[in-house]
């Protein structure tokens, strides 16, 4: 997709170039952009009007920031832990979904929204599990943000200590940026990948709390170095936890399930505004 | 294509200043960007887009790149990584994972024009992103 006028028109791109470069005419270097707008700057200085320097100090992102910080009040209010699952797309997120609802079957009330491009087909896998879910489709947008999480949230109606799994489109980029209010991001590695991946796109490995390395039973037929791939998530995120599991044969599942029940416990004692500590002292 | 969604944003939010004031149009928008943001070139191809048909239509981007920097818990010094992705304390080698600087996005200052014949503000606006639909479950 073109990523300046978003149609899509400018997908096919050979050698990094985009195919149809004539068709648009605004694929040019970006200096250009800083000379145009000068002139209008001079023309506006022949008017007589005044001129004044506004300081504002704001997150460009600021308003998506307040609705994520809405979400994560109202997460917390209802004791809800928000996991916001990222990866490539063919990952596993999916997958692993359907596999943790069964698992938690009969421990704690799961509720998810699933985020694609199109289609709701993700959302009918989660609903044939009995759980409750919401797809959000975002068109051309390569992300979901706060307002469209909001949004699915009130549609989901979550009863109280609900664990809500929030799918997000399968991108390693953009997502990264974007602040839904969750307690944490997950990141999703599979074995059919490459294990360089963390330090290919560091920001996405940076910014979660925990990568969850998937597809194990792959592991003999691929040529994917786990302990690199661990080495490498460290490198752009030292104190991220890894968990090594597979979604198909439940190999690795039993820690993911405690570490699921341990944040919600941590997250829930933060939301009565007791420190982890605190809460581990006292037990 | 986040980098438009961003250039949206920040003009959004320019314009927001812009009507509160009563301006007639922006001059000039100055942004501090972080290294880590990564979005120093793109927010400049997108920037023409996002501003076209607004308040800001005619307003120069000025940019301000921001270097990284963490604090070591070890020394307990704010140092210069070696890389952008290899957050260790260049003294040390500590990894650490307290960015100081260099994650910026922020809107720094606008410089706004007011034309002489005191004129309500147009209602210039961005066209609204592309809204995501969310259908109800079952």
């Amino acid at each position: 997709m073109c990523g300046v006028c978003g149609c899509g028109e400018g997908e096919v791109r050979i050698d990094g170039k985009a195919a149809d470069d004539e068709h648009h005419g605004h694929f040019h270097g970006p200096h250009r952009y800083h000379s145009e707008p000068h002139q209008g700057h001079d023309q506006a200085h022949s008017g007589h009007g005044r001129r004044e320097l506004v300081e504002v100090e704001k997150s460009i992102l600021a308003n998506n920031d307040l609705d994520a910080g809405v979400n994560r009040m109202r997460f917390a209010a209802e004791a809800v832990l928000a996991l916001n699952f990222v990866s490539s797309p063919g990952a596993g997120k999916t997958t692993l979904l359907t596999r943790t609802i069964e698992a938690l079957r009969g421990h704690v009330l799961v509720a998810v929204i699933e985020g694609d491009q199109e289609t709701a087909n993700d959302a009918e896998r989660i609903r044939e599990t009995g759980a409750k879910v919401v797809q959000i489709n975002t068109g051309r947008g390569c992300h979901l943000d706060a307002d469209a999480v909001g949004k699915a949230y009130d549609a989901l109606e979550c009863e109280a200590g609900t664990v809500l799994f929030i799918e997000n489109v399968g991108n390693l980029v953009c997502p990264a940026a974007f602040d839904l209010g969750e307690a944490c991001k997950v990141a999703i590695l599979s074995l059919a990948e490459g294990e360089d991946k963390p330090i290919k796109y560091p920001d996405m490995f940076a910014a979660s709390d925990l990568m969850i390395l998937n597809k194990v039973d792959l592991a003999p037929y691929v040529d994917f170095d786990m302990d690199k791939a661990e080495e490498y998530a460290r490198r752009v995120n030292p104190t991220i936890e890894i968990i090594r599991l597979s979604a198909t044969t439940g190999e690795g599942f039993d820690a993911w399930v405690e570490w699921i029940l341990a944040t919600r416990i941590a997250a829930r004692a933060r939301a009565d505004g007791r420190s982890d500590i605190a809460q581990a002292r006292h037990a | 294509m986040h980098e438009l969604t961003l250039a949206k944003c920040l003009i959004d939010l320019v314009s927001e200043q812009a009507e509160e004031k009563g301006a007639s149009r922006v001059t000039r928008i100055h942004v501090r960007l972080g290294v880590l943001a990564g979005i120093m070139r793109s927010l400049y191809t997108c920037y023409t887009t996002a501003i076209r048909g607004t308040i800001c239509e005619s307003a120069i981007l000025e940019l301000e790149e921001v270097p990284l920097t963490v604090r070591c818990p070890a020394c307990d010094e704010v140092k210069a990584p070696p890389g952008l992705y290899n957050f260790r304390c260049p003294d040390c080698g500590t990894a650490t994972h307290e960015v100081v600087t260099g994650r910026e996005m922020q809107l720094v200052s606008v410089e706004l024009d007011y034309d002489d014949s005191p004129t309500p503000p147009a209602p210039h606006r961005g066209a609204p992103a592309h809204a995501p639909t969310i259908p109800r479950s079952q």
